[in-house]
């Protein structure tokens, strides 16, 4: 049965073709985009209006975040700013660890068992005017339960007094840069780094939950895509165990299912011969709504945890240069196996040195096996110069970065980490866009929220928090955000013939808008309303998903 | 036996053979319960021939062994090991090529039932003053070097004598703190990265692990010391530089007739309640190179520890 959908306006980002107003679906698939005149002469159809004063886009495409997202609307939400739940629910930011207490709380007051962990997320106390939280300030909402708050960053942890009792760090003696002490010589309560915060991970109902999610996550995680338009999201660093594998495959294979998930098998644990054998294994298990066989790779660690490798002249305050997480041997035998195998990788990389790390080992195992539009892409790749994209260019490489960065932390990276000049420079659209780099920008959701029309706001304004706008020159068009945030990041995926744009043969994906993102401006992308989506040509509304 | 579980860190770049002294250790183990924790990208590179079952991540090897992989996350794989009960004599960290010991160290003081006994960092004879230059590599290969008590300088085999000895030379310069034992094939006297088993005193020779003989030529130095002492102040003169110790464990009397238990590994010292059993005289078992170790200077140390009683 073939359905011709009436729009108020179709923005296909199909470039022979960008505008329309009717388009004609077929068993989940696009038969064209067009006037209505044009789609009848596929056969015998029905028309449906239900998008009649809509606007419709290619389902947007999120190039970089984690299901596990989905796990976190479990916790209390603690961040800054204003944050829509799975279920539609705004939660509103909270401004002062006044508020963080009051809000846990209310939680505390809802549960029944007294040993319960109650934990919390996305804090954020780099805007509460620098007051760092305390263990006695959990202790007013719960002596007796333990309680934890991950930070917004996903590298701070704060705990009640309860918490470090269970854990056996409530002692005096201890001497580790990631657990600062009070007076009385007892940890504060916050715990930063990993070595800090996995002793108390149990205790406070946070296992190290940042790759993994089960069912109930991945559910809640696909809600929020089709909230926020979008229908096909990235999962960049799973282990993929094979029960993980079998549950993703069984829920996103269920009917009302409404997202395309891209799993991406992380370089851990495993040997790159194993691992690149292992992700061969993974590909043929693709399904249309699950798909595997691609590999991340971390090299380095995070710019605001100064774990990130960064070229001369380092740290803008003077901190040690980075970590590395893999040794170059390593990333050439993985680079030069994928690239045997015809196996794409996504590696991570924050600090410059860590990006051109990646671009010489490339270069190496280029000459051994050449691969024409092999696309591999960095991720994040926050700090790279110009010379750097044009590397990236003749290598073939695709780049993602994170203008979300500049949002949330912007300020800090103009003040602290890398300084005025190169915080302007950091997730360089323009000129990624200028070399002809390949591009998609996203979220590192759960790092922060899920939703590729802010992060396109975030890359065609680059305001920080603060309203400072970082970096003027790196500034993209709203045409090259839109772009970006849909065939730009199917790219990067391989998924570019697909989906990403409305046009003849493609995956009836669509973003099902109120307003129109051609229209509205530049500084109010982020604010276009979304009723939902079509994914695979089955409709999803926001307000009932 | 202690309170806490010894840990030695065994680092190094790739390639610098810490695999091969982690199989060494295992082969010859002598029936100490080693536990052997790696962190690799890869499988458990354990001899085929040594291991008993597999489950998991976890290899059980004959006499009483185990080893197992973690992947980044060190402190959890310790919590999992702490829950299985295993009983353990020491364990072992193989860490990434590119992991940085003293992070690893920060990381283990936060478990309260485990002592860092040595940092052990291996180094290619061949190739370290390329890597230490490597643009990328270079700051971490250097920091690795610094943190180590003892730099196992493995495959000296493999380069002339000029060459061992410019190598030698540059080492001492970049790691002041650490001893420089030359090796082939990682091989070493299992008491020197474990530490001796019991203090029986004995001037017998170190045997080695496996057939053929050491590279190096070790001497032990067994001593009986009757006086009280203060364990601290022996551990300080034990320590220094011009004692030439690669290791030393003691039972030291103190004043008041207790007994405490000193550790030494290069300059690193660890003093702790001794157990309850320990009785008789104070003792001292020193291993050291034969041509760094030095009697006189050792014998200073215990001298400048004896406490002259108040009256």
């Amino acid at each position: 049965m073939i359905t011709i959908y009436q729009a108020r306006k179709i923005v296909t980002m199909n470039p022979s073709r960008p505008l329309a107003t009717h388009v004609a679906v077929r068993d989940g698939r696009i038969l064209g985009a067009g006037s209505f005149d044009e789609l009848t002469g596929w056969g015998k159809h029905k028309v449906d209006r239900t998008f009649a004063d809509k606007v419709l886009m290619p389902g947007l495409v999120e190039g970089h975040s984690h299901v596990a997202e989905g796990v976190q609307w479990r916790f209390v939400y603690c961040g800054y700013f204003d944050r829509t739940d799975p279920d539609g629910k705004v939660w509103p930011g909270v401004k002062s660890i006044e508020e963080v207490v009051a809000r846990l709380s209310a939680a505390n007051a809802r549960l029944y068992d007294s040993t319960q962990p109650l934990t919390g997320w996305s804090l954020d106390p780099i805007y509460f005017h620098n007051r760092r939280m305390t263990r006695q300030d959990l202790d007013r909402v719960s002596a007796a339960r333990p309680i934890g708050i991950m930070h917004a960053s996903g590298h701070i942890m704060n705990v009640n007094t309860r918490a470090l009792e269970l854990a056996g760090m409530l002692r005096k003696g201890i001497n580790h840069p990631g657990i600062p002490l009070g007076d009385d010589g007892l940890p504060t309560g916050e715990m930063k780094g990993p070595d800090a915060m996995t002793p108390l991970g149990p205790h406070v109902g946070l296992d190290r939950g940042l790759l993994s999610t089960d069912e109930l996550g991945l559910r809640a995680f696909a809600r929020l895509c089709v909230r926020k338009g979008v229908t096909t999201a990235a999962d960049l660093a799973n282990l993929l165990p094979q029960p993980a594998v079998e549950m993703m495959l069984r829920v996103s294979g269920e009917q009302q299912f409404p997202a395309r998930i891209v799993s991406l098998r992380v370089a851990r644990e495993v040997s790159p011969a194993e691992l690149v054998e292992r992700v061969i294994e993974l590909g043929k298990l693709s399904t249309d709504r699950l798909r595997l066989g691609m590999i991340k790779i971390v090299v380095d660690g995070s710019i605001q945890g100064f774990s990130a490798r960064l070229k001369s002249p380092g740290y803008y305050n003077g901190a040690p240069n980075g970590l590395w997480y893999i040794a170059p041997e390593q990333l050439r035998e993985i680079f030069e196996r994928a690239l045997a195998a015809g196996v794409r990788v996504h590696s991570h990389t924050n600090g410059d040195e860590a990006t051109e790390l990646v671009l010489d080992t490339l270069a190496l195992a280029l000459r051994k096996h050449s691969s024409p539009d092999h696309r591999f892409t960095l991720q994040h790749c926050q700090l790279a110069n110009a010379a750097q994209f044009r590397r990236m260019r003749a290598l073939g490489m695709c780049v993602n970065l994170f203008p979300n960065h500049h949002f949330y932390w912007g300020d800090q990276h103009y003040a602290l980490t890398v300084g005025p000049e190169r915080a302007e420079r950091m997730n360089a659209c323009a000129t990624a866009l200028a070399n002809g780099v390949p591009m998609a920008i996203h979220s590192d959701a759960p790092v922060t929220p899920l939703g590729p029309l802010f992060t396109a706001w975030c890359a065609v304004n680059r305001k920080t928090a603060s309203g400072r706008v970082l970096g003027i020159e790196e500034r993209i068009s709203v045409t090259d955000a839109l772009r970006t945030i849909t065939l730009g990041a199917a790219y990067t995926l391989g998924l570019d013939s697909e989906v990403g744009s409305i046009e003849c043969g493609k995956a009836a994906d669509f973003a099902v808008l109120e307003d129109d993102p051609t229209e509205i401006g530049g500084e109010k992308l982020g604010d276009v309303r979304i009723w939902g989506t079509v994914q695979g040509g089955r409709i999803f509304a926001a307000e009932t998903i | 036996m202690r309170g806490s579980i010894p840990v030695t860190l065994i680092g190094g770049y790739l390639g610098a053979g810490k695999t091969t002294l982690v199989n060494h250790l295992l082969r010859n183990a002598n029936g100490r319960r080693l536990a052997v924790l790696v962190n690799e990208f890869g499988e458990l590179p354990v001899d085929a021939d040594l291991i008993v079952a597999r489950e998991g991540n976890l290899i059980s090897i004959s006499g009483g062994c185990i080893c197992c992989s973690f992947g980044s996350d060190l402190l959890a794989a310790l919590m999992q090991l702490k829950d299985r009960n295993e009983a353990i004599d020491h364990l072992l960290i193989e860490t990434s090529g590119v992991a940085l010991p003293e992070s690893i160290v920060q990381s283990l003081s936060l478990l309260p039932d485990i002592a860092l006994d040595g940092v052990i960092v291996l180094a290619d004879a061949e190739t370290i003053e390329a890597r230490a230059r490597d643009r990328y590599m270079g700051d971490t290969v250097l920091a690795q070097l610094a943190h180590a008590d003892i730099i196992l300088l493995n495959k000296v085999d493999l380069v002339s004598p000029e060459r061992l000895g410019a190598v030698s030379r540059w080492l001492n310069e970049t790691a002041p703190r650490a001893r420089v034992i030359p090796a082939r094939k990682a091989d070493i006297p299992l008491e020197i990265i474990v530490g001796q088993h019991s203090l029986r005193p004995s001037d017998k020779k170190l045997t080695p692990l496996s057939g053929h003989r050491h590279t190096a030529e070790y001497e032990t130095l067994s001593l009986e010391i009757n006086a009280p002492r203060d364990p601290e102040r022996q551990a300080d003169g034990l320590t220094r530089a011009d004692a030439g110790l690669l290791r030393a464990k003691g039972f030291v009397r103190r004043l008041d007739g207790a007994f405490a238990t000193l550790h030494v590994v290069g300059q690193r010292a660890l003093v702790e309640p001794a157990p309850d059993w320990i009785e008789g005289p104070g003792r001292l078992v020193c291993i050291g190179l034969a041509d760094q170790i030095n009697r006189s200077a050792i014998l200073t140390a215990i001298e400048a520890s004896l406490i002259v009683s108040a009256s």
